[in-house]
């Protein structure tokens, strides 16, 4: 215990995964995250947490360089993906994103069948195997398989907004990713998806990084085994800047963290 | 009086009514008036509906009265101005068919494209300055462009193709094609653009390329728009009149030459309505037999269009 207090941002004995080193982002000349050095372990389920604007989204869309559609957005600093510089011009996104998986906020389905939602990402990747296997595994997964193996041919927009979720996850491990970010996946749903969600979740981190930025602090202590927490502070020029507080164990940053920030925050004192 | 009908508040606390007293004494009066005022506008223009089509209806049941259905529709030889007439308006159709099917060839692959590049590929600024542009074209009189094609287009196709009339479809069919190209891209381009963004982020997420993610889920989340803006553009090429009477001719010959010079049935319309078809005429009547043609093959395609979108739009929050 001792070893690992000592350096809370790292992960002692876990394989490490991402590794972001003095990170800032900005769009435009605006600086929206300030500073993170960060380590995400393998196979755990990594919580981010903060308060609106605090940047926890701006730095998980960093893992798979979604970023990059946004046209004035750039990065200073490090991240490393198994010690892979991930913004270095060898690195194709397009691949990264294979590897890398994203769940959104709102389930965003693709028009067409339920099965070609599954089998699109795999297509475009040219996966060689059989196609209806890969897309009954990736259901099964997501726990979705029971309920739509009878209308794979209908459109994945008819489904519930739980069931449309976990048709994303889905679609996210069906390209055989490493690593899934998710972030806020449960905000549009209601209570029972949101159970089944984290059930789901605790299952894939058997097979799975998984990264997850949620609002609601409940959900990161009952899902995650360390947890980040953001806030954000006003900036001169009057926006706001996110940064890095403090990121531990779930279980130390919700019982006794060492930021007062974090103490008030995690005890619903502000945010 | 506006007396509520809800019991006073507690005596003692009665100035706090006195102090919401709404003055609408006239206000059921005016609501009624306003209702009936705008109900009349919109009237007028279902009125003139109703006059149009019963107008089209009755001519053209007259003009099926002296000639028989059978042969208007099979009849291969259009001759309706002459001292023998025969009608068969296959002839017409057959003009608008062809600069339809020529123009649609240019404009449906261009507007498409052009569309896709505004929208997906295209700088913000630069889509700012280019999609007005664009819809200025459609602002142009036809007129301008059936000139155009007459007395620009037709000669610089006579160098290339041999054989070619002055008053040929080839021509008009190319410059109608530019006409119509406005309608299909602008609003192809809105059906694109209003892809939720994020489709657009969860296919890249699965690590799909730009082309992927246009082709693979941009266009066909966008489908049901982009039909129905092509479906309106058949139904303008079809509808078009000055571009294909100035530049195809008013020679009604059944040919799929695009060469030589053919009538639309838009054309005709306009060579009996300039010259002095004499009121119950035969060719006055005539006129609305092709007219009611005409209406029937655009309230077609709008029904069409209508149906697909109903089919196909998919909906989004």
């Amino acid at each position: 215990m001792q070893s690992e207090q000592a350096s809370p941002t790292a992960v002692a004995g876990l394989e490490r995964v991402f590794k972001v080193e003095n990170t800032s982002y900005y769009y435009g000349s605006n600086m929206a995250v300030r500073g993170v050095n960060l380590e995400i372990p393998g196979n755990k389920i990594t919580a981010f947490i903060g308060p609106s604007g605090c940047g926890k989204s701006t730095v998980l869309r960093c893992f798979n360089r979604l970023n990059d559609l946004i046209p004035s957005a750039h990065i200073k600093g490090r991240i490393t993906y198994h010690g892979v510089d991930l913004y270095s011009k060898a690195v194709d996104p397009t691949e990264l994103r294979r590897r890398i998986g994203m769940v959104f906020q709102k389930p965003n389905p693709f028009p067409k069948s339920i099965y070609d939602n599954v089998a699109f990402g795999a297509r475009i990747n040219g996966y060689q195997g059989d196609m209806d296997e890969l897309v009954e595994k990736s259901l099964r997964s997501s726990a979705l398989w029971d309920e739509v193996k009878d209308k794979l041919k209908e459109s994945g927009l008819s489904l519930s907004g739980g069931q449309q979720q976990r048709l994303c996850i889905a679609r996210a491990i069906a390209v055989e990713p490493e690593v899934i970010l998710m972030d806020e996946p449960c905000s549009a749903l209601d209570p029972i998806s949101t159970l089944k969600i984290e059930d789901l979740m605790q299952q894939l981190k058997e097979n799975y990084t998984i990264i997850i930025v949620t609002h609601n602090m409940q959900q990161a202590s009952r899902v995650s085994d360390r947890t980040a927490f953001y806030n954000a502070e006003p900036t001169e020029s009057g926006g706001k800047v996110g940064y890095l507080v403090e990121y531990d164990e779930t279980q130390v940053i919700f019982s006794n963290p060492k930021e007062t920030y974090t103490r008030d925050y995690v005890s619903g004192r502000f945010g | 009086m506006t007396d509520s009908v809800f019991p006073s508040p507690a005596a003692g606390d009665s100035t706090r009514s006195d102090r919401w007293k709404p003055n609408r004494s006239l206000s059921k009066l005016s609501q009624r008036s306003v209702v009936i005022l705008f109900g009349a506008f919109a009237m007028v223009s279902v009125a003139t509906t109703i006059g149009i089509i019963s107008t089209l209806l009755f001519e053209t049941i007259e003009f099926f009265l002296e000639v028989s259905p059978l042969h208007f529709f099979t009849a291969t030889r259009w001759t309706a101005l002459f001292a023998n007439p025969s009608f068969g308006v296959i002839v017409l159709l057959c003009g608008t068919f062809l600069t339809s099917f020529i123009g649609l060839l240019l404009a449906i692959p261009l507007g498409l494209l052009a569309a896709v590049c505004l929208s997906e590929y295209a700088p913000r600024n630069l889509r700012a300055v280019l999609k007005p542009a664009l819809e200025l074209l459609a602002g142009i009189p036809t007129v301008v462009f059936g000139y155009f094609a007459l007395l620009m287009v037709t000669p610089f196709l006579q160098n290339i193709v041999p054989g070619l009339s002055v008053f040929n479809s080839l021509s008009a069919g190319i410059v109608l094609g530019f006409a119509i190209l406005p309608t299909i891209a602008s609003l192809s381009e809105d059906a694109i653009f209003a892809v939720p963004q994020s489709l657009r982020q969860g296919c890249y997420a699965l690590g799909a390329t730009k082309r992927e993610t246009v082709t693979g889920v941009v266009l066909p989340a966008a489908l049901s728009g982009i039909v129905s803006s092509i479906i309106l553009g058949v139904a303008r090429a079809v509808g078009e009149t000055m571009i294909v009477t100035l530049a195809a001719g008013q020679s009604p010959t059944l040919t799929l030459d695009p060469r030589v010079s053919v009538q639309t049935m838009t054309s005709f319309i306009v060579q009996v309505t300039k010259g002095d078809a004499p009121y119950g005429s035969i060719e006055f009547k005539t006129l609305f037999a092709v007219g009611m043609t005409l209406f029937v093959i655009t309230l077609l395609l709008n029904i069409l269009s209508f149906w697909f979108v109903r089919k196909f739009q998919e909906k989004y929050e």
